[in-house]
């Protein structure tokens, strides 16, 4: 029993779930930054021709599945399970989307940290053999999260140089078993060996703060747990990996990081990096970067996996992390409770 | 969490915040508004002008008047999607003037539109500006008592 644990928080996948393909949809602002040109498809108009923002974002969830469906050959009903979620109100997007696909599916809320959510239990259910294709899937969108969290979009206020920016995206990745894959030659796959090894479930953490224009500085504490609890379950130093990267802490989030890695002998090095960093540049107006848990599904789906694939990076620690709030415990004056789950996503060379 | 329940690892953390934190230019943001909310109020008087001289209004007849077509080119430039962009540049120099009570309406109203005219639109207008109302009709009735029992002189 209990073989597929390891350590205190961490998990084990001994069969090496593969990613066999993703998908990505952006919007324009997001298509503009410095890896604009890896996503799969580009939004010019933030509604997508639909007459609600709310709607765009469950079009953009449904497509992006159908999307990394479609690559690799397996057609989006016949997923043995569908998981990811947004961060709305009742998950209406990937509610709305899987009433769409019409696949069994889990929905999940993690806030910002659904992506490796979805890959952590996606990988538990296909090595626990409860699956054979799962996909994994998040999405944000900038106008209908700014009107759930923030004001309307034509109030003329200013923002505190400590808020980033809700990315419009959505992310899909496609998991499947090995067994699954052997048995179907219709697949097509659209990266070699690209597995997803071990993972480590978070704990809520929270250190006090309150400001919720000031994710970054929350949401730090819960990534910096996450790491060290991870190495520390496989015996593991930064060495081990050629990146880590985190979901959306932001320029102020990820200094932060380093600081309370270094308070715990951990150094980061510069194999740190941060997904609300490198979707948007400096010059593009975003504060201390993206947020949302589109931000870290688009950066890995259409960037990172690419990298891996290019063989430029072997391995990656992928934990992305969530703020756990609602917009009245904000005004109740409560603090912000955070949370991050780490993957290990490797390239075997077969 | 109250403050004086802080355990002193968050309380190390946030003053660690504090110290990472950037801070906003309060002083090229206070220049930025006096500039933009000047050039507002001065706009207001060149309407009370027009009002005044191509009109030949009364003194309340021109406050009426000015106040609405301020009113009006808030509402205007928040609908065409300028006034937003006015406003992360002013701060508080575009917010002040009557015109930002106009676009916290209006960007609202417009907002709330897909939910429908009677449950979207004008119920969530007054969301943001809303408490300005409460509090400004508020601080009005107490004042018109004062005025009432103890006059002005």
């Amino acid at each position: 029993m209990n073989s597929k644990r390891c350590g205190s928080q961490s998990v084990i996948f001994p069969t090496n779930p593969k990613i066999l393909s993703t998908a990505t949809i952006v919007g324009d602002v997001e298509g503009q930054g410095p890896i604009g040109k890896h996503f799969d498809l580009v939004l010019e108009d933030d509604t997508w021709g639909e007459d609600s923002w709310e709607k765009a974002e469950r079009k953009m969830f449904e497509h992006s599945v159908r999307l990394a469906c479609n690559k690799c050959n397996i057609a989006p009903e016949s997923l043995d399970c569908m998981l990811g979620g947004d961060i709305l109100n009742q998950l209406i997007s990937a509610n709305f989307a899987a009433r769409a696909i019409k696949a069994p599916f889990l929905g999940l809320y993690g806030a910002c940290s659904t992506m490796v959510e979805a890959m952590l239990i996606g990988a538990m259910l296909i090595d626990g053999e409860y699956a054979s294709t799962v996909s994994a899937t998040a999405c944000s969108h900038f106008s209908t999260a700014e009107r759930q969290y923030r004001s309307p979009l034509e109030l003329g206020g200013q923002r505190p140089p400590t808020a980033q920016r809700t990315v419009t995206g959505a992310g899909t990745a496609i998991l499947v078993s090995d067994e699954y894959q052997h048995n179907n030659e219709s697949t097509h796959e659209l990266f070699n060996n690209i597995v997803i090894s071990a993972g480590t479930i978070g704990k809520v953490i929270d250190l006090g703060v309150k400001d919720a224009n000031n994710l970054g500085a929350a949401m730090a504490p819960a990534a910096a747990d996450t790491i060290q609890v991870h190495l520390n379950d496989f015996n593991k130093t930064v060495d081990d990996f050629d990146l880590i990267v985190t979901g959306d802490l932001g320029s102020l989030g990820s200094e932060l990081l380093n600081e309370l890695c270094k308070e715990k002998n951990i150094d980061l090095k510069d194999k740190h990096i941060d997904c609300g960093n490198t979707i948007f540049s400096k010059d593009q107006n975003v504060d201390c970067g993206g947020s949302g848990c589109g931000c870290c599904a688009v950066t890995f789906c259409g960037y990172l996996i690419k990298r891996l694939e290019a063989g430029d990076i072997n391995n990656i620690l992928f934990v992305a992390t969530g703020v756990l709030l609602s917009p009245d415990t904000t005004l109740q004056g409560d603090t912000i409770p955070s949370i991050a789950h780490a993957v290990v996503i490797e390239r075997r060379v077969s | 969490m109250k403050k004086g329940n802080q355990s002193p690892e968050q309380q190390a953390y946030l003053e660690k915040v504090k110290q990472y934190e950037p801070k906003s230019n309060t002083f090229s943001q206070c220049v930025k508004a006096f500039i933009v909310g000047g050039l507002i109020c001065c706009l207001g008087q060149l309407i009370w002008d027009i009002g005044n001289n191509m009109f030949t209004f009364t003194e309340s007849q021109n406050s009426g008047f000015t106040s609405i077509v301020l009113i009006f080119l808030g509402a205007l430039f928040t609908g065409i999607g300028i006034y937003d962009k006015l406003g992360s540049f002013a701060g508080a120099g575009s917010i002040v003037p009557i015109t930002g009570f106009s676009n916290a309406i209006v960007s609202t109203a417009m907002e709330h539109k897909r939910e429908g005219y009677v449950l979207g639109v004008s119920a969530k207008m007054f969301l943001i500006a809303g408490p300005v109302l409460v509090y400004g009709i508020s601080a009005s009735v107490v004042l018109g008592i004062v005025y009432f029992l103890f006059g002005i002189a």
